[in-house]
């Protein structure tokens, strides 16, 4: 494996995808969205307006929910208002699985576009006919998407945890964010999710004929399947660092297994044939 | 001569489609060898076959001694290849392009910047070096693809249709560059075309495809033999010539058969031995010869022969 090649590839793409602005720039919105402006929504909400819509029967709902929760975990909120239970289940827990499904939102693009791109823009042939094999082709272009995605939600998670602690600073009256649980969700299960989903993408593209194609097909399978199996696992947060690692492992090792047959099925005779 | 390129029966089959009908030819260090065809003949299937981006349904080809089928990587390592249209990122920039196919070239890292501006510079590129691929005209990204498939320095060259949508000046210029690449620095060439004259002035020998098979191969003068055994002369002269010179040419050996028509006449000789002595007979007869031709046949000549041949074949 020529790890020359395969940055050559990743750093390509990345750079022609940077200077697409029409294609990332809108992406950007999503995260935008989940890091700035979603805590700030939550935090002010109960105290903006304590009485509407019924949330002050949520808050005592909530506080039922952590007496079923594990005792590590409810001891988190031992002691505390309800305004500061609220802003913990919610910015703390609640939030977590929009953060493990991010890097896909983002990257579906990038791997959508990675082999149907190439192809639609005439320049697949040239790519083919050079020394690089078949599986640093793969790697390359799954990279290219898995490197911009994680960077991008843990930028997104550290914008998160200043805006998190700014505006619930007032309500919980110390830094209290991150929770223990979220370093291993972000550094370790978010990445594994994202190499999932974006080699499931790049396998797609190509197999497919256009970047619509690919990207639909992505955007409905991939990025449903894995947002309803992140939804799951987030989960994991309620039981600590220890099973988050241990879910982390179990999806690198369904990355590995992902990729393994990837690469194997993986044939430029393939992408060939689809040219014309 | 070393035999770089060693094809047997080569056959590759889309479907109930024969891209690629059992083909047999070898090509040596140092030539330019010309597929020639109209489109659908398989001159891209066979390049694609040779590069090993494509497995064969049957037969055998040697490239470097190397299966491209199974040892596709090290096959490629040692061509280059200018595909039908430029095939370039054409977000990125003259340069970045030619750093990326040379790092995937595996050309170390080291020598990489310098023969990117070796290759720039010997394209005219230079001044270009840092706009976009999107911003240049026709002729200098086919200039930018050729300094692309060159810049590892490969000893076997595939050219697809290099001079396609180029202005005559930009196609000179690209043909020049094809004939010094072969004669200068000895790199085998395949000339991917249809178009004739560019393959006339360029190949050693040429291999005519149609319908995935190959109708004719060899030099120019091979192929004209093979079509037309027998040679016509034209002959010009300053004033018609009297019958009786002309009836002293019947009867002369190797001549087969004569045109006469005021100033001109054409005769068929069975060889080009017979030449000299029907030249000697004119003179002798007191005829004032201007000119003796040989008639010469064009590729365009062997080609639509040959193509007219297999229709009314297949008719």
């Amino acid at each position: 494996m020529n790890w020359r090649s395969i940055r050559a590839i990743t750093f390509k793409d990345i750079k022609e995808v940077r200077q697409n602005k029409a294609a990332w720039i809108p992406a950007l919105v999503v995260p935008l969205i989940f890091a700035v402006l979603m805590p700030i929504m939550f935090v002010y909400l109960p105290q903006a307006f304590p009485g509407v819509g019924g949330l002050s029967q949520q808050l005592q709902e909530i506080q039922q929910l952590i007496t079923h929760l594990p005792t590590n975990v409810a001891a988190i909120f031992d002691g505390l208002s309800l305004e500061q239970i609220w802003a913990i289940y919610i910015i703390g827990f609640l939030l977590a699985p929009l953060f493990l499904v991010m890097p896909l939102m983002f990257s579906t693009i990038i791997g959508a576009d990675s082999f149907a791109g190439e192809r639609e823009r005439k320049t697949m042939e040239a790519l083919l006919y050079t020394p690089a094999s078949d599986s640093e082709l793969f790697l390359g272009k799954v990279l290219a998407a898995v490197v911009p995605a994680v960077l991008l939600s843990w930028i997104s998670f550290l914008v998160y945890i200043l805006v998190v602690n700014a505006t619930s600073f007032q309500v919980m009256g110390r830094i209290w964010f991150p929770l223990p649980a979220w370093w291993p969700l972000m550094l370790w299960l978010t990445p594994a999710i994202a190499v999932l989903g974006i080699s499931a993408t790049v396998l797609i593209s190509s197999r497919v004929r256009t970047f619509m194609e690919a990207y639909q097909l992505s955007g409905s399978l991939v990025v449903l399947v894995l947002g309803l199996v992140a939804g799951q696992i987030s989960g994991v947060l309620y039981l600590g660092v220890l099973t988050t690692i241990l879910v982390g492992l179990l999806v690198w090792i369904l990355d590995a297994a992902l990729l393994w047959i990837s690469i194997r099925s993986f044939k430029r005779s393939e992408l060939i044939t689809k040219i014309e | 001569m070393d035999t770089i390129i060693e094809v047997t029966g080569l056959e590759r089959k889309f479907g109930n489609l024969r891209a690629v009908a059992g083909m047999t030819f070898s090509v040596q260090a140092g030539e330019v060898f010309g597929l020639l065809g109209p489109n659908g003949a398989g001159k891209t299937t066979t390049v694609r076959l040779l590069n090993g981006i494509l497995p064969p349904t049957a037969g055998q080809a040697r490239v470097f001694g190397l299966d491209p089928a199974v040892s596709g990587e090290a096959v490629r390592k040692q061509t280059g290849v200018l595909t039908e249209g430029p095939a370039l990122y054409e977000r990125l920039t003259a340069r970045e392009n030619l750093t990326f196919f040379g790092t995937l070239a595996e050309i170390p890292e080291e020598t990489l910047q310098q023969r990117v501006d070796e290759q720039l510079s010997f394209f005219d590129l230079a001044g270009r070096a840092n706009d976009r691929v999107e911003a240049f005209s026709k002729g200098m990204k086919q200039r930018l693809a050729l300094a692309r498939a060159l810049i590892h320095q490969p000893p076997l060259l595939f050219l697809d249709e290099p001079t396609s949508g180029l202005d005559p000046e930009a196609a000179q210029h690209v043909m020049q560059l094809i004939e010094d690449l072969s004669r200068r620095n000895g790199q085998t060439v395949i000339l991917c075309s249809h178009n004739l004259t560019e393959a006339q002035r360029l190949c050693d020998r040429v291999a005519i495809l149609n319908k995935g098979q190959i109708l004719a191969l060899g030099s120019l003068a091979e192929l004209s033999r093979k079509l037309w055994p027998v040679t016509w002369l034209d002959i010009e002269f300053q004033k018609t010539p009297e019958t009786r010179v002309l009836k002293g040419l019947e009867g002369l050996p190797g001549l087969l058969q004569m045109q006469a028509g005021g100033t001109g006449l054409a005769v068929q000789v069975e060889s080009e031995a017979a030449i000299p002595v029907i030249v000697r007979q004119l003179a002798e007869g007191g005829a004032a010869i201007l000119r003796v031709n040989p008639r010469a046949y064009s590729l365009e000549d062997i080609y639509f022969t040959l193509q007219h041949k297999q229709q009314a074949g297949e008719a």
